[in-house]
């Protein structure tokens, strides 16, 4: 090995101890842009099991009526109505902050209080799109 | 792949703290990351107690006075003390700017000061920036140009160099490069905020004619695509400038050309 690197740099192998990693994740303050990123991520994960869910039912339907009933139980159920509503709240997301991506991906939205106000858009959007859908699905249902 | 905890020998205890004088009333405790590499014991957080009527306004100011008056073993870089040489550039309350231009005021409780995130720490807080450089280098940051030289300059119309503008400010402090979540996953493969908007500036240049050369060594899985958008880089840069902006125009660049 040469006794310094190009630019200068000391060989890895003269270091007596091996140099620590500086704290990341540890010490760095959240904030809402890469919270809204870190969210988009698991929304995708929440939908692709999601999507298997899906397939379930789909499945149920066609061995017939016996396991469809079992299945729309479940779905009544309280564990089942929390999917279900995680499961909206994951596609309202994934979608809203998917078109905030589109934007960005053909160049618009960079400045950083445009990426601000677009990822509270995106939050708020969420609550009211979820909100929507139940309160039309159990109107659906003749809840009220 | 990602890995969310630190290394064993890289996890932070306790250190020392060294308390203000008696009858000191404006006191403001300093938790600096230490880490010795003659001993290579683990790094330690030791907690330096200022008496802020005697210390300069600046993050910068204080830690110069805690090596200068309370302990000389404190390692940092720092040189032009007004943001122009991107020396001091650290991790301050949570998130990573110059310490010469960040107001200790700025800063509610005690100030926590780490070396620049998800790096090899040379010693307390100067990181290792070998491997960042070797990255600068690879996007051969320097015009070029396949045409006879100019018998003067080569000149730009303003519109031409007012695309350069929030570019060239870069004084390569790597605070984004650090704050990018992606970066610290990926940092061996892809280039990191940065270096991005440092090729991008070469890009952008009317100037430059190896457009087509630089998105090609760009045109990677890793060294470009591995952005995702997060935008901690924007939201760090102490000079303002916009890294996510820069990597977002050579993605569109990479689709125009197609």
């Amino acid at each position: 090995m040469a006794e310094s690197l190009s630019n200068g740099a000391q060989p890895q192998s003269k270091q007596p101890h091996p140099r620590p990693l500086s704290p990341h994740l540890q010490v760095y303050k959240p904030q809402l842009t890469s919270i809204t990123s870190i969210l988009h991520r698991f929304s995708g994960i929440a939908l692709s099991a999601g999507v298997l869910y899906l397939l379930c039912w789909l499945l149920a339907v066609a061995q017939g009526a016996e396991a469809f009933d079992r299945l729309q139980d479940f779905n009544g159920s309280i564990i089942g109505r929390l999917l279900l509503l995680g499961w909206t709240v994951a596609f309202f997301y994934h979608l809203l902050n998917g078109i905030r991506h589109l934007a960005w991906d053909a160049g618009f939205g960079f400045e950083l209080p445009t990426a601000y106000k677009s990822g509270y858009a995106v939050l708020i959007g969420t609550a009211v799109l979820t909100i929507t859908a139940w309160v039309v699905g159990y109107f659906q249902m003749g809840a009220f | 792949m990602a890995e969310l905890t630190l290394p064993a020998n890289s996890k932070p205890t306790t250190g020392k703290t060294w308390k203000a004088p008696a009858g000191v009333k404006n006191i403001k405790t300093f938790q600096i990351y230490r880490w010795d590499p003659d001993t290579g014991a683990n790094p330690r957080i030791d907690a330096y107690e200022v008496d802020m009527d005697s210390c300069g306004p600046m993050i910068l100011d204080a830690i110069i006075k805690i090596k200068n008056e309370i302990d000389s073993t404190l390692t940092f870089r720092r040189s032009c003390r007004e943001g122009v040489c991107g020396s001091c550039a650290m991790n301050i309350d949570g998130t990573n700017t110059l310490a010469c231009t960040k107001f200790t005021s700025e800063v509610k409780g005690d100030v926590k000061i780490y070396p620049l995130p998800h790096m090899p720490v040379v010693k307390d807080l100067v990181p290792d920036l070998t491997h960042i450089f070797a990255q600068y280098e690879t996007i051969e940051p320097w015009l070029k140009s396949d045409t006879p030289p100019a018998t003067r300059e080569r000149l730009q119309s303003p519109a031409e160099r007012a695309k350069l503008d929030g570019l060239w400010e870069c004084i390569l402090c790597f605070s984004c490069s650090t704050s990018c979540p992606s970066y610290w996953w990926n940092g061996d493969r892809y280039l990191g905020p940065a270096i991005l908007l440092q090729a991008y500036r070469f890009i952008a240049d009317s100037r430059d004619e190896a457009t087509g050369e630089r998105l090609d060594n760009l045109e990677d899985p890793f060294r470009l695509y591995r952005c995702h958008t997060i935008m901690n880089c924007t939201k760090t840069c102490p000079k303002g400038l916009n890294p996510a902006k820069a990597i977002g125009e050579i993605k569109k660049l990479m689709v125009e050309r197609r």
